[in-house]
């Protein structure tokens, strides 16, 4: 038998004789002893010396057995603390007592050794087993504080580079449980330099902390590269490449990635593996389904990531509606799924569109009887570009090494045109010259312009006209995907040249294209104003720089910038 | 020797447990039923006769007293029955099986000490 640790053990019994005895036994087998002659003392004892176990007679003066019994079991709290009473009680209705005062056990007077310690023992492992269980509830309990805790920080940490974006601009609304992080999913928004918006909603396989991993990865490279002036397809690249790389294979992460030109009433859209999001046109009512055409991010290799994006007109009013599959997944008591027809319904009978996040929580309340907390909503709206403020961009460095005179020209031929865009890097370099900062987005937005001119009507000999209705816009955007993968020759030339002129300078821009040109003459007769879906944005140009020109038959484009003192 | 009275299986028991303690258990056990007893002789009601009865039956009956654990018990249920009738007479009883066993546990401390 495996020896016991020594417990110390209260007798509480009021004859002498027989505590005498007791006390002896129990010593005899080990235990440390402690008695007390009536209820009374027995509880001043436990309060005083908080012995492992009581033998209790149930017959006392001052106090009985069975209120000393309560007040012990009282004191006790939480631990257990067996107690035996010691009776020669043989009527059930005594025994009844003494087990509602608390009572564990009993024992049979005459005083029997073998069974005494047996019983003894017994109650000692259940003592333990008690202990135990406590213990492991306040480890449970630690454990969970310290999860939630860490929850916490994460939390924290996130949201500070979630929220670096544009979450609160006036055109965007969302729904998502403050702890959607945990749940896998992400919502992430930002204005680009030239002031489109760049709207991501991802969810990540898993529950937790390990669904949460990925999301930091994920929005640095969000919002480092939407800040620089990346495309959507340069971002979705970088981002599947570094899922890829970091993540477990049994991890990725849905996504779907939008961006909303406020200028060129467009929204760009690519759809890895998330439900069904919805552009929704104000005008006609008419509800445009953003299917999923691509696996999740993290899944494929660089080199098979399939990057290609559809475009869509849009017009003020307009919205897209995105969500998460915990709003089609949720299920009803006999584990009936929403599904997309139902969501569809809820699409359909919705009078107000500000109303239709309301609309749709109640309906999986009505359909759940509760609310799941995984579920994600986002709805971004067009507005007049005018309305919208892009936050001016923030530089970190001093200045003082500021250069300011120099010129560089670049060429970029068919093979680089088709993958790789140019206007980040060249946007940055020209930001080391500060006198430029102050118009960063009359500069993002003139040399995209450019380059877009030089490209697609210029090398790739597409017909601006074309974007002049919805399907023609479309038809525009297919175009521009086929010709760019069949494309062989055509170059797109950058000439930079940065001088100083008194105390500020003067930046020259001329970009030269492959094309066929065109009749700049008819084009610089348009109103100045004309900056709708057609017309090359030489309206804008002409608007947001100085000195804009064309020569070559419209082949090459010039334009200045320029500078006073700095402040 | 007759075990009637005292159980010498019991008493033999109690010394081992007991070792040097012994004799001093059974003076113990003496006292404490000396004060018992008067306190049977003073009850003049039924629960304070029987919670009496009840305490020295379980010491009689720890210590061997096999007869007067019994007496002990007969008083317990007549006081809980409140069977009050005739009941000095059992009280008498069990004065006159403490003085029949109060000379055999003095002669085995007596014995017990010699040893």
């Amino acid at each position: 038998m495996q020896p016991l640790e020594p417990l110390t053990i209260l007798i509480a019994e009021d004859s002498a004789a027989d505590r005498m005895l007791l006390s002896t036994i129990v010593r005899r087998q080990g235990h440390e002893v402690l008695t007390a002659s009536n209820g009374a003392e027995a509880v001043e004892a436990f309060r005083s010396q908080r012995p492992h176990l009581v033998l209790m007679d149930a017959m006392m003066p001052v106090m009985d057995g069975f209120e000393a019994a309560q007040q012990i079991k009282a004191l006790a709290g939480e631990t257990l603390v067996p107690i035996i009473f010691l009776t020669s009680l043989t009527e059930s209705e005594a025994l009844a007592r003494c087990l509602e005062a608390g009572g564990d056990d009993f024992l049979a007077k005459p005083y029997n050794q073998v069974i005494l310690a047996a019983k003894i023992k017994a109650m000692d492992r259940l003592r333990r087993l008690q202990a135990t269980v406590l213990e492991q509830r306040d480890l449970i309990a630690r454990h969970h504080d310290y999860l939630l805790n860490e929850q916490r920080v994460a939390k924290a940490v996130f949201d500070k580079v979630a929220h670096s974006g544009c979450l609160n601009a006036p055109n965007i609304r969302y729904l998502q449980s403050p702890y959607a992080l945990f749940n896998g999913d992400l919502l992430l928004a930002a204005f680009t330099p030239v002031g489109d918006m760049h709207v991501l909603l991802g969810d990540f396989t898993g529950h937790g902390l390990p669904a949460a991993v990925g999301a930091m990865p994920l929005a640095e490279v969000f919002y480092g590269m939407t800040a620089k002036g990346y495309g959507l397809s340069e971002t979705l690249r970088e981002m599947n490449a570094k899922l890829k790389r970091i993540l477990p294979v049994d991890m990725f992460c849905c996504a779907t990635l939008l961006r909303l030109s406020f200028q060129r009433g467009s929204v760009e859209v690519w759809n890895g593996g998330m439900p069904d999001g919805y552009l929704h046109n104000a005008t006609s009512g008419e509800r445009t389904a953003l299917t999923a055409r691509h696996l999740p991010l993290g899944v494929l290799s660089p080199q098979t990531f399939d990057d290609r994006t559809e475009v869509f007109p849009m017009a003020v009013g307009d919205r897209v509606f995105l969500l998460s599959d915990g709003v089609i997944d949720t299920c009803d008591a006999n584990e009936q799924l929403f599904g997309v027809e139902r969501l569809e319904q809820v699409f359909a009978a919705n009078r107000q569109p500000d109303a239709l996040f309301e609309e749709i929580e109640q309906a999986l309340r009505d359909f759940r009887g509760e609310a799941r907390d995984d579920v994600s909503m986002v709805e971004v709206s067009l507005l007049d570009a005018a309305q919208l403020s892009p936050p001016a961009p923030v530089y970190s460095d001093s200045g003082q090494s500021c250069p300011l005179d120099w010129s560089v020209s670049f060429e970029f031929r068919a093979a680089t045109l088709k993958r790789f865009n140019p206007l980040p890097y060249l946007l940055q370099l020209l930001f080391e010259v500060h006198g430029l900062r102050a118009q960063s987005g009359a500069l993002y937005s003139v040399l995209a312009e450019l380059y877009s001119n030089a490209l697609e009507h210029g090398v790739l000999g597409l017909d601006s006209s074309l974007k002049r209705d919805a399907s023609g816009f479309a038809r525009y955007y297919q175009q521009r995907s086929a010709r760019l993968d069949e494309l062989q020759d055509g170059y797109v030339r950058v000439h930079l040249q940065v001088t100083p002129k008194g105390e500020g300078g003067c930046l020259t821009v001329r970009v030269e294209d492959s094309g066929k040109g065109f009749d700049v003459v008819r084009v610089m007769e348009r109103p100045v104003d004309d900056v709708r879906l057609s017309g090359r944005g030489v309206s804008l140009i002409r608007q947001l720089s100085h000195h804009a020109s064309w020569s070559d038959n419209g082949r090459s484009a010039r334009v200045e910038f320029f500078w006073e003192a700095q402040a | 020797m007759d075990n009637t009275h005292l159980d010498r299986d019991v008493l033999s028991a109690l010394q081992e447990v007991m070792e040097d303690g012994y004799p001093e258990l059974l003076d113990t056990f003496l006292s404490d039923s000396e004060e018992r007893l008067s306190l049977l002789r003073k009850a003049d009601d039924a629960d304070r006769l029987g919670a009496t009865a009840h305490s020295f039956k379980g010491s009689s009956s720890n210590m061997g007293a096999t007869r007067l654990a019994e007496l002990c018990h007969e008083l317990e249920q007549r006081a809980k029955e409140k069977k009050l009738e005739g009941i000095e007479a059992l009280v008498g009883e069990i004065d006159g099986e403490f003085a029949i066993v109060r000379p055999l546990f003095e002669a085995e401390r007596q014995r017990s000490l010699a040893e």
